[in-house]
């Protein structure tokens, strides 16, 4: 694709260039194919969404982004280059950041102490300095926890900071969740489910939470969800999985009419 | 005192005391505010920087002198530099309730015709966008936190630090105009308008003068000598006539530095940390923190909690005289010792009560347990009572003479009395100018002699001179049979218990009293917890036959209590029911403040007070709740009727 301008969502917001590219994907475990020759793309500033039935591959999808997977054929382009095969951690330093469909938190350590990990991917000091906070470690804690207590303050999180997160209940987990992902600054943030087993209430705060971090810090956003009535809101463009094939791809109305989408996931409407 | 055109030292507004405490303390800090996990703070010099700047920019917009500024938000350094700006340029602060639903602000916005409104952020902004098309004289908002605000409209709409950007660069145009306004103040001009919670019908705006603000703030500090160096926590709604004179009035005046929690969830956290030297609370928060205190030690290992009521019953019996200087038996003193050292000192720190040499709780009784608890930890604990009208102050407990059921003696400069019909009037510098556009309220209230009824029953006990407040004068009514009955007296025995939240109870003009129960959600589902009693909800807690059967124990126990006393043996409770709901604020069941109102109470849930009066013991009921975001939604119950057993009155005697 040699399109790099953005575009302008039905809501008036401009959005940037192509940030990510996935180039014809597909992903094989052994004789099973999870997914199968998938091309799409992630502008910069966009809420991507990734739908479709349990199984159709849509983790999968967000693990090849996140570098846990590796695609059996395919090619990854990120700013404008291709990405060889990384480690997830080379991933995440590259400003690629996620949360986890079931919870993947420390749950003996505070919540500070677990966004502080958000920030792992910026502190350069040496194990020696770190465990002794001592010269070039101790400014470098200071000048990040800065930036997680911006987190902290964004996500109205201050009351638990010093709580255990094994303590908290499960919405306020997943907060704890996206909070360490923002720590990290991404250029991408993945989210895997971050509505799923949450209330209405939990539903509609996490979604203010997304629509302002993409807001306020311009933050790209590529999610996956089950629930049909956020996805339809929050995202710009959709893309809709079966059985690991791509059978839709565009805004939200337009793939809501879009017959293969409405017989595969949606239902037929009465 | 009409004499007195002038304040001590030529002190006769709010900003004329800001200027001498930057002369007087430049370098102390006066605000601090916790922010990005830190305490971030300001000196009175900084403080009087900022609050210049935003004068400079209200200037700047065209406040003009008599304009009202709304102020709406929690607690903030921002929000109250926000009132002493408007003060000086002569406009009139209005600080509104920040929890109020936008229909609320737009009676109390519209009625003071506010030009102008500060906002804290995003959630209070989007209530005022709601209503500005009733609002007509409304012209621009100010917001303190960006945050969500980027796409907005900034026609009408200005960010707060902007405001000041402006108002320092416009400085040379507008520093003699903002001085001449300055200047212009006088003791009689209006310094704040307060409205009242409206506990009976619409709210209604208190003009307060400078004269009320600073005469207050002057004679409360030295009633408790305070001085430039205490430490207060500002948490209290900013529309509040109180935190006006502990935030603002008695800071100004002693020069003490003011500190804002980082949110309203962390307010026990930030308390801890600050540990204030003066605090005032209503006895709902003291009585939160007993019952968490008291659920943790339920929780705590077995020799822990034994330390703890060993030392606790040992506290209640000296703690207090103690405190008062009383004589008290050597080895008492030695063990009062040892128990500071494991048990209360540990437990203040863990409060945040460290430090707090004055500590005042008023708005509503306080039960003699929670008083007593407090008191016996060393903690001076005092009751006030007064009102928006008085600026607060109509008694207060003098230090020696504190008790759980009196409300003290008169304030400095404030003269109390009683008239015929039982009802308590006062008259003092502090008395109100007016109701705002509401003249004819204002004759009601205030006669020509400048004495305010208080719409409160009470009385002077002959031996000590202490006042004693029974309940509203209107509440105070008559059963069939000729008997007063007060209900508050009855449902504030009732609330003591920790298990019970809020109580209504009826029997007006009825031949018996019955009474509604709200349990406390914290308390009853701890014990829930510990007894492995399953519930999905608060309805389905409130229902369940042993919390009733404890409830009834508790009612039967209160109508011993209630019998022993001669005027109200008629007020016990016969039957009951636990509401399948809480009374909520939303609702319009309580006032902002929390206060019971009882007529809409009675409307709102007839067909329960009407079975309360029949024979059935269960009735099936469906009410409207209100969700926070203004949805409306049904719940429906069916809730049991329980008769309680009644002390015969003619016993009393034999009782004793």
């Amino acid at each position: 694709m040699t399109e790099t301008e953005g575009y302008v969502t039905a809501d008036g917001r401009q959005i940037g260039g192509v940030l990510m590219e996935l180039k014809d994907i597909t992903l094989k475990f052994g004789g099973v194919t999870a997914i199968s020759d998938i091309s799409f793309d992630i502008h910069e500033g966009e809420i991507r969404a990734i739908i479709g039935p349990n199984g159709a591959g849509k983790s999968s999808m967000l693990n090849i982004i996140s570098g846990f997977y590796t695609p059996t054929i395919g090619e990854l382009w990120y700013k404008g280059k291709k990405r060889p095969q990384m480690k997830p951690f080379e991933v995440a330093r590259m400003g690629v950041a996620r949360t986890f469909q079931n919870i993947a938190l420390f749950e003996g350590m505070t919540v500070l102490d677990n966004v502080m990990t958000g920030r792992l991917t910026h502190m350069k000091a040496g194990i020696g300095a770190q465990a002794l906070w001592w010269g070039k470690a101790r400014d470098e804690e200071v000048a990040n926890r800065e930036k997680v207590e911006e987190v902290i303050d964004f996500l109205e999180i201050q009351n638990i900071r010093k709580t255990p997160v094994g303590r908290l209940p499960y919405g306020l987990k997943k907060r704890v969740e996206l909070a360490r992902a923002l720590a990290a600054e991404p250029s991408i943030l993945l989210l895997d489910e971050p509505m799923a087993g949450m209330n209405v209430e939990e539903k509609e705060d996490m979604s203010r939470f997304i629509l302002d971090v993409n807001d306020e810090f311009g933050t790209t956003i590529c999610l996956i969800e089950h629930d049909m009535g956020v996805v339809m809101d929050l995202s710009d463009r959709v893309v809709v999985m079966d059985y690991g094939k791509k059978i839709g791809d565009g805004p939200p109305d337009e793939v809501r009419n879009n017959q293969d989408v409405i017989d595969a996931y949606l239902g037929v409407p009465h | 005192m009409a004499g007195l055109a002038e304040g001590t030292d030529g002190l006769c507004s709010v900003p004329a005391l800001l200027q001498r405490n930057v002369e007087k303390f430049g370098d102390r800090p006066a605000y601090r505010e916790k922010e990005f996990g830190i305490w971030q703070s300001w000196t009175w010099k900084e403080t009087s920087d900022e609050i210049e700047a935003l004068a400079l920019g209200l200037l700047n917009l065209g406040v003009n002198p008599g304009d009202h500024v709304a102020i709406i938000g929690r607690n903030r350094p921002y929000l109250y530099w926000s009132m002493l700006a408007s003060q000086m340029v002569g406009a009139v602060p209005v600080p509104l309730y920040q929890d109020a639903v936008a229909e609320e602000m737009e009676y109390v916005l519209s009625h003071c015709g506010a030009r102008f409104v500060i906002a804290a952020d995003q959630e209070q902004v989007d209530k005022v966008i709601d209503i500005q098309e009733h609002l007509h004289q409304f012209e621009h908002m100010l917001y303190v936190d960006p945050r969500g605000m980027r796409k907005y409209d900034h026609r009408r709409l200005h960010q707060f630090s902007h405001v000041q950007d402006q108002g320092r660069a416009a400085y040379d145009e507008y520093i003699e105009e903002l001085k001449s306004r300055r200047a212009a103040l006088t003791y009689d001009s209006t310094c704040v308008m307060l409205y009242t919670s409206g506990t009976t019908g619409k709210p209604k705006g208190v003009v307060l003068s400078n004269r009320n603000i600073v005469e207050t703030a002057k004679a409360s500090s030295e009633f408790d000598s305070l001085s430039e160096k205490e430490e207060i926590l500002a948490y209290l709604p900013m529309a509040w006539v109180g935190d006006f004179i502990f935030s603002l009035g008695q800071a100004y005046w002693s020069g003490f530095c003011v500190n804002c929690p980082e949110s309203a969830e962390t307010m026990m956290t930030d308390l801890r940390e600050i540990a204030p030297s003066y605090y005032f609370a209503p006895p709902a928060v003291f009585e939160g923190q007993l019952t968490q205190i008291m659920i943790r030690m339920e929780d705590a290992g077995t020799f822990k909690r034994k330390m703890f009521h060993y030392f606790m019953d040992h506290a209640r019996k000296v703690g207090p005289d103690l405190l008062e200087g009383k004589p008290v038996g050597l080895f008492d003193r030695l063990k009062y010792a040892l128990g500071e050292f494991t048990t209360y000192g540990p437990l203040k720190n863990a409060l945040g009560f460290s430090k707090v040499r004055i500590g005042y709780t008023a708005g509503e009784a306080i039960g003699p347990e929670l008083f007593d608890f407090y008191r016996s930890l060393g903690i001076n604990l005092k009751q006030l009572y007064g009102q928006t009208e008085a600026t607060v102050f109509i008694t207060q407990q003098p230090d020696g003479e504190v008790r759980s059921d009196t409300v003290g003696v008169p304030s400095p400069g404030v003269e109390v009395k009683i008239a015929e019909s039982g009802e308590v009037y006062y008259r003092s510098p502090g008395v109100f100018v007016e109701y705002y556009n509401n003249a004819e309220s204002t004759a009601g209230t205030k006669d020509a002699e400048g004495w305010v009824a208080t719409g409160d029953a009470g009385f002077f006990e002959k031996d000590t001179g202490h006042l004693r407040i029974i309940d509203r004068i209107k509440d105070v009514g008559k059963m069939s049979d000729g008997a007063m009955f007060a209900p508050k007296y009855v449902e504030n025995k009732l609330k003591f218990y920790p298990d019970i939240l809020e109580v209504v109870v009826f029997g007006a003009g009825k031949d018996r009293c019955t009474a509604f129960v709200n349990i406390d959600l914290t308390a009853v589902g701890n014990w829930a917890e510990r007894n492995n009693i399953a519930y999905a909800s608060y309805q389905e807690l409130a229902g369940h036959p042993q919390v009733l059967d404890t409830i009834q124990s508790h009612i039967e126990e209160t109508n011993i209590s209630i019998a022993q006393d001669d005027m109200l043996a008629g007020c016990q409770i016969h039957r009951f029911l636990v509401l399948h709901k809480e009374l909520d604020a939303d609702d319009g069941e309580l006032t902002r403040t929390k206060k019971v109102r009882r007529k809409i109470i009675g409307e709102k849930f007839g067909d329960l007070v009407e079975a309360l009066y029949g024979g059935k013991d269960e009735i099936y009921t469906e009410t409207e709740v209100t969700y926070e975001d203004g949805r409306k939604g049904k719940i429906s119950a069916t809730l049991q009727i329980r008769d309680t057993k009644v002390q015969p009155i003619a016993t009393k005697i034999a009782a004793e």
